[in-house]
């Protein structure tokens, strides 16, 4: 009778814990899931901006064609985002298209044609609109990545995140205010520090899981 | 992660949304269940009262199920609709579209539609039965007395209202237990006016009295709708969609602002009534005298909600 008492609190013992495993587990699949669609979100806004840049560069070449040296940084910085095989290097490129087209814009003030075409009064404020999203996307997605970090990293999931291969994910870092001064002309190629790795997808999809 | 459901002003805790909705969708249910309940009680008591049941009882129970249903997918559409919300596109109102849109990809929720109110009292209500239907207006004062910051900072706290499901249960509230208020208001005005004078013309006799009857079972209603409409307004409500719109706008400071400006401009919002007055951001009543009013004065102060927004 004890036995059977006993077999009976071990098997309801197991079947709770294996439940409570699987909760987990799905937990954590849960906010891996938040992480990669959170990224989408901000992927969809890089897309939209790499896919101005060609239609910038060509408005800008036409009035100021001269500014050599500021048109291929930012065609530079948009092949590097188009490379970019993780978040922290989209990142990273992504910044650097910022400071780029900051530089281009900075330029643009001395050539009064260029500023009042159209086109390019349009190509700047959607790339404004644009950056703003990726402010917002960028919130969500680090919010996202926190959450699942946390889960990763904390007892009791850390056991089955490891189990498993939950790696954290990467952040979205937006770039430091002033991290450098923009430079309107650095001519050294090899002045890129993370040159995209292998041939990734053009997007990059969020690392982890994957 | 700990919810401090206490602490309203604390920003840096992240509030369980998921508590949050949890918590408004059963109070939908409660709500709807108090209201059947409660109605359909008091109409079976008249029917007693008056002597013997009704036969039409029945019915009255289907209709009040109905009257439920109906408030719960129509409420929003009707809200909207009495408000005399236009809806508006990315090219009638690029800012407020922008800023909407903006403000959906930083919370991850679907973007809702865009209403405008041509009236030029600033205020503003988000509505909805959940965030794939949820809808966000703003008066047209809102857009032209507000700067961007400020105006991102309103709409970011609709939007907190949308993603926790306290459209739901704010919406439902209109068509729900607002109909009774608006009558319990109408009847309350008719026994104090319209009865001692006007009651001397050839009216019968059998339908005065129902006219009574129906102004007494409409004043014990009262009440009972006006604690509805308490619940699904609290105070807490109100603090923590400031909070999380803050959070999510970055920029607590403006939406005191915004509020400082709503508050301090004393023009009531002539669309917004005893059901609707709920919904909106700041009490866009503007009166408090009346008995009833105070009933159904619904909105934390706003000097400490600013106050809070300040400390963050």
């Amino acid at each position: 009778m004890a036995l059977w008492i006993t077999l009976g609190v071990i098997a309801v013992v197991l079947i709770l814990l294996v439940f409570t495993v699987i909760g987990m587990y799905n937990g954590l699949v849960r906010a891996r899931l938040r992480v990669k669609e959170a990224w989408s979100g901000i992927d969809v806004q890089l897309k939209r901006r790499t896919d101005l840049i060609p239609n910038l560069v060509e408005t800008v070449k036409g009035y100021a064609s001269h500014e050599k040296d500021t048109l291929e940084n930012v065609t530079r910085a948009r092949a590097m985002l188009q490379q970019a095989g993780t978040p922290a290097q989209a990142a990273e490129a992504n910044n650097m298209l910022t400071q780029t087209l900051r530089s281009l814009f900075a330029v643009a003030e001395a050539y009064p044609d260029l500023k009042a075409n159209q086109n390019f009064l349009d190509l700047q404020n959607e790339l404004s609109d644009i950056e703003e999203k990726i402010a917002y996307a960028r919130q969500f997605y680090n919010t996202n990545v926190l959450s699942y970090n946390e889960k990763t990293a904390t007892f009791p999931t850390v056991m089955f995140a490891n189990m498993f291969n939950f790696e954290p994910a990467e952040f979205f870092e937006a770039e430091e205010a002033e991290r450098e001064a923009p430079r309107v002309s650095f001519a050294s190629p090899p002045a890129t520090p993370s040159a995209g790795p292998s041939a990734g997808p053009p997007a990059a999809p969020p690392a982890p899981g994957t | 992660m700990t919810t401090a459901g206490s602490l309203p002003g604390t920003p840096d805790e992240p509030v369980l949304i998921y508590d949050r909705i949890g918590k408004n969708k059963r109070q939908t249910w409660l709500m709807m269940a108090v209201f059947v309940v409660l109605v359909g009680a008091l109409v079976t008591a008249l029917s007693y009262l008056l002597g013997g049941s009704w036969p039409v009882l029945p019915f009255v129970y289907a209709g009040l199920l109905a009257w439920v249903l109906f408030s719960y997918y129509m409420s929003s559409s009707i809200a909207l609709g009495v408000s005399g919300a236009r809806q508006v596109t990315r090219e009638d109102e690029p800012e407020l579209c922008r800023i909407v849109e903006n403000l959906s990809i930083g919370s991850g929720l679907p973007m809702p539609k865009v209403y405008v109110i041509e009236d030029s009292a600033p205020n503003a209500f988000a509505t909805g039965r959940d965030p794939k239907h949820a809808s966000v207006a703003a008066t047209r004062g809102l857009l032209d007395k507000l700067d961007k910051a400020e105006l991102e900072g309103v709409m970011a706290h609709e939007m907190s209202h949308v993603g926790n499901y306290d459209i739901r249960v704010m919406t439902i509230t209109v068509v729900l237990v607002g109909i009774i208020a608006l009558l319990a208001d109408f009847a309350m005005r008719w026994a104090w006016f319209g009865a001692g004078s006007r009651g001397s013309n050839k009216n019968k006799g059998g339908a005065a009295a129902i006219i009574v009857i129906v102004a007494i079972v409409l004043a014990i209603l009262a009440p009972i709708a006006a604690q509805l409409i308490h619940l699904a307004i609290s105070r807490q409500r109100e603090y923590l969609a400031d909070a999380s719109g803050a959070l999510l706008c970055r920029n607590p400071d403006a939406l005191a602002r915004a509020l400082e400006k709503i508050s301090a401009d004393r023009e009531p919002l002539e669309v917004a009534n005893k059901a609707t007055a709920h919904l909106y951001i700041e009490n866009p009543l503007k009166e408090h005298t009346s008995f009833l009013n105070n009933m159904f004065s619904t909105h934390p102060p706003v000097q400490e909600r600013i106050r809070l927004l300040r400390a963050m």
